[in-house]
């Protein structure tokens, strides 16, 4: 499933699941090198293939995809096929409440929710460990254009990750368990 | 050196914990009065649940405590309503019996028994004290300085504003409700300030509490993703932000539909789609956001714009087949009359006739924020000079509930809070500017750093303390002057304006003594000892609740509106001629009419002021049979004297109200004091109900229906029979009524 996932959402397909839960975001991983300043751009395009001005979205949307297969961690990539099991989850108990009816309503909502909400929270986890996991596998890799870009993309907010967004993995993980334990709290309560 | 021993308990290590001690002992006392501030009525008065919709929360929470908490989750009230009863435990917000049930049960186990009377009247004190802390850590995390808080959490505890729903005795949703309101606020600031999941949890936690108490959470619904979308559009989308949102609206939407009341509500109801849509728009932004972090911008654009048509595209078409289809409900009257204000009065007359949803009167924020509303936009200024996310956040506060206060007057309460925040923001810098620019530490510390460095620091770092000692003393004594004359108008309003009960009324004898007028709760206990258990009371709808609540009857309609159709039934009966009357009151059971008249006394809030209302009402379902126009006189006044129009005095409501009047005064010299006007000299002749009670000073009047005729006659030959009768029996007859007084 995560293979097929950027680039169906890039390229003009209108996926119906990418509107109802909001489509599949790989949420942003602070540290990753923004391209923001055009120095960068030459050495993050590096990749097999070369962008030029005018490639097509579907190029663009390629080579965007081998960015992310290049530069994501392990453990980040294991979140994001979870992420993307969530979607799917979500997406078939969507299409069969549009098929076969709403009938329990309650089971629908509370399964629907269950799958949107650990989804969002898995994104949340993936957002506060991504960031300092990336800076230190990538480091060796972007580390030049590490801290320029995070001066571009968090320099603008005004105290962005730097002193207070950084949480330690452990505290972002009991986090995680303490939103997903009253997230399936309220789902087992309310499904009848 | 007289201040040294006091510096050094405020400086260094040892300075801090005496700080910290010193804030708690602070924030004790600030709750205290707070608490203490609000105690006037049962004071003044006696310790008893005050006005309407608090008569009804009494009667759940003594439900809730007698049945259990399943019983009341699925209590079938058939006891309102009369032939239709109530889903009560579907359609109230259970939050607050809850909560005072839980209270309850807490000090039973700790063996201290305590009435739950008690615990419902000092409820909303107890909770004022809560929201004075909730507003110290609120206001802390806007400001730097520490004084802040505590000047806010003081207004909070004192401010009119928000005493007038919390003394003891007002046991309304609205008395947990603020302080839900504020904490819930405070810890979606912390969760956008440290983008823990947490802090995001807690708040959907905080907010689902909310949800269950008071049915102004929408206002929160709305304002946190305003919040979220003004952040988006500054520019200044974070990780942190993408956390504390999407966790606090999965977990707080949920949480939301728990209560059967809300149930679907959160996603079908328009006034929950703008957090819905906010959800979606957060979703795009951090995938762009991700994406970006990928390819150089040019290529982004593209790819971007490609994503927007698309996105917007399908999201266009959805909104459009899920509206036509009916899955997503239109916008409830209620929230079409917050942006125009003259919506109710056309359309939802049972809207517009509570007084708490009249705009407001200019004067009313005086009387409730005294000097906090000068203050409040220097406060909000403030905010624009350091424009953190959270001031992002006071700022749009300010801006919606302003103008919501503006447009009803119920919602000055949600405007206070904020009030208080921006006045001590305000309050706080410009002490800080005047006492410790130059006074504390600061002016040694720069006599050093001059000495000790050269004149060049000086000249880089100007001396902009304020250093005269007179403009300090003036500024520091007007502050205070300020803060003395606020504490005693709150003393005075809150002691003079918002600590009556409006079931028990006071007012002074020509010698100054207090006088209390007892003749609600005189009424209703005559209905609770001299009625059968069954009987059922008709009433207007506003004493719905207190009937049951004091007398323990069945009513046809009360203060929960949900049926206009019933209520527009009661105003039809009451408008009518008895013959229209008499066979609607037999179809619904009804023993007995009560009705609220003060024209002997001079009160104001009586049926006879409240009588438009009725007959709007009944015109609304029965445009043909009711007309508002023939209760006015050919020149457009509403008059009951001679000049009445014939509807106006043929109707029921007219007879009850004036029924036997002239006899309390020389004939011809009937006034009431109400209307100022001078009564027909003949009374009204009643022929389907009978006078069962009339309390002391006429407030309450009890009428009896009679029962169909024993011979078949219809009433008027019934009663006129009875007249040509009556000349034997005249001398047994009791004297003309007199006015019962002490």
């Amino acid at each position: 499933m995560a293979p097929k996932r950027t680039p169906a959402t890039a390229s003009t397909s209108p996926s119906n699941t990418s509107t109802s839960t909001g489509p599949i975001p790989a949420p942003s991983a602070p540290t990753m090198p923004s391209a923001s300043s055009s120095s960068n751009s030459a050495s993050l395009s590096s990749g097999p293939k070369t962008l030029t001005t005018n490639s097509s979205v579907y190029d663009i949307a390629q080579t965007v995809w081998q960015q992310y297969v290049g530069t994501t961690p392990q453990r980040t990539l294991l979140l994001d096929a979870f992420m993307a099991f969530l979607v799917l989850v979500g997406g078939v108990q969507f299409v069969y409440c549009v098929l076969a009816g709403n009938y329990p309503f309650n089971a629908f909502l509370s399964g629907f929710c269950a799958a949107v909400g650990q989804f969002v929270l898995t994104a949340s986890l993936r957002m506060q460990t991504s960031g300092s996991t990336s800076s230190y596998s990538t480091s060796s890799t972007v580390s030049g254009a590490k801290g320029k870009g995070k001066k571009g993309t968090t320099g603008a907010v005004a105290d962005g990750e730097g002193e207070k967004g950084v949480v330690s993995h452990e505290r972002a993980f009991a986090d995680y368990v303490f939103g997903s334990l009253i997230l399936h709290f309220f789902c087992i309560n309310f499904i009848n | 050196m007289a201040e040294s021993p006091l510096d050094v308990l405020l400086k260094g290590n040892s300075g801090r914990t005496t700080r910290g001690l010193l804030r708690i002992i602070i924030l004790a006392t600030i709750a205290a009065a707070a608490v203490s501030s609000r105690l006037f009525s049962v004071i003044r008065f006696e310790s008893i649940i005050h006005e309407f919709d608090p008569w009804f929360n009494f009667r759940a929470t003594k439900y809730l405590v007698q049945h259990g908490f399943e019983s009341f989750w699925d209590w079938f009230d058939d006891r309102t309503w009369h032939p239709l009863g109530r889903v009560t435990g579907g359609t109230l917000y259970p939050g607050l019996m809850v909560t005072s049930g839980v209270i309850y049960h807490i000090l039973r186990f700790l063996t201290i028994p305590v009435d739950i009377r008690n615990i419902c009247v000092l409820l909303a004190p107890g909770f004022s004290g809560l929201t004075a802390l909730a507003m110290y850590f609120l206001t802390c995390e806007m400001a730097t300085s520490p004084s802040a808080g505590l000047l806010a959490a003081a207004f909070m505890g004192i401010v009119p504003g928000y005493i007038s729903r919390s003394v003891a005795g007002s046991y309304d949703n609205e008395a947990i409700a603020i302080f839900l309101l504020v904490f819930t606020f405070f810890l979606w600031i912390k969760a956008v300030k440290n983008g823990s999941i947490m802090w995001g949890a807690l708040a959907a936690l905080f907010y689902g509490y909310m949800v269950s108490a008071w049915g102004g959470y929408v206002f929160i619904t709305n304002l946190i993703p305003l919040h979220v979308f003004v952040l988006l559009c500054m520019g200044r989308y974070s990780s942190r932000i993408y956390i504390s949102y999407t966790t606090w609206y999965a977990l707080g939407t949920l949480a939301s539909m728990q209560i059967p009341f809300v149930g679907f509500l959160p996603i079908r109801n328009s006034d929950h789609m703008s957090a819905l849509g906010v959800f979606g728009l957060i979703q795009l932004v951090a995938f762009a956001d991700f994406v970006r972090g990928f390819i150089p911008g040019k290529h982004f654009q593209r790819l971007l714009t490609t994503m927007i048509i698309v996105v917007f595209g399908v999201a266009f078409v959805g909104l459009v087949v899920l509206t036509v289809s009916g899955v997503i409900a239109p916008w409830s009257g209620r929230f079409y009359s917050l942006w125009d204000t003259g919506y109710a009065k056309i359309h939802i007359p049972i809207i517009a006739s509570v007084s708490e949803h009249q705009p407001t009167a200019w004067p009313a924020f005086f009387f409730d924020l005294n000097f906090l509303i000068w203050l409040f936009p220097a406060g909000v200024y403030m905010c624009f000079r350091d424009l953190k996310d959270e001031h992002v956040f006071v700022i749009i506060y300010s801006v919606l509930a302003s103008y919501f206060a503006g447009v009803m007057v119920r919602l000055m309460l949600t405007l206070t809070p904020i009030v208080c925040v921006a006045a001590a923001l305000a309050l706080s810098t410009i002490l800080d500017t005047y006492v410790f620019a130059t006074n504390g530490p600061n002016p040694r510390a720069k006599v050093n750093e001059d000495t000790s460095s050269e004149g060049l620091r000086s000249a880089r770092k100007p001396d902009v303390g304020i250093t005269s000692y007179l403009s300090k003393a003036v500024m520091t004594s007007s502050v205070v002057v300020y803060l003395l004359l606020f504490v005693a108008h709150c003393t005075w309003v809150t002691s003079n304006a918002y600590s009556s009960p409006s079931v028990v009324l006071a007012s002074r004898m020509p010698d100054g003594s207090q006088h209390i007028i007892d003749d609600y709760r005189e009424a209703y206990y005559w209905l609770r000892q001299n009625t059968a258990h069954n009987a059922k009371i008709m009433s207007w709808w506003d004493y719905g609740y207190q009937i049951g609540g004091m007398a323990d009857r069945p009513t046809l309609v009360d203060n929960n509106t949900w049926n206009n159709t019933h209520i527009a039934t009661v105003g039809k009966a009451m408008s009518s001629r008895e013959e229209v009357s008499y066979p609607i009151l037999r179809q619904h059971d009804v023993d007995y009419v009560l009705v609220v008249f003060g024209g002997l006394l001079g009160y104001s809030g009586d049926d006879i002021n409240k009588f438009l209302w009725m007959v709007r009402i009944a015109e609304g379902i029965w445009p043909d049979e009711v007309k508002e126009r023939d209760f006015f006189t050919a020149r457009g006044e509403y008059r009951v004297d001679d000049e009445a129009t014939p509807t106006m005095r043929n109707s029921l409501m007219y007879k009850m109200s004036y029924h036997n009047f002239n006899a309390l005064f020389q004939p011809g010299q009937a006034v009431d004091r109400v209307r100022g006007s001078r009564l027909p000299a003949e009374s009204p002749q009643l022929s389907t109900l009978e006078e069962a009670f009339t309390s002391e000073n006429w407030i309450i009047r009890i009428y009896k229906v009679k029962d169909l005729d024993n011979l078949g006659r219809d009433h008027n030959t019934a009663v006129a029979f009875d007249k040509g009768n009556k000349r034997k029996r005249a001398t047994k007859r009791k004297g003309p009524r007199v006015l019962r007084t002490e």
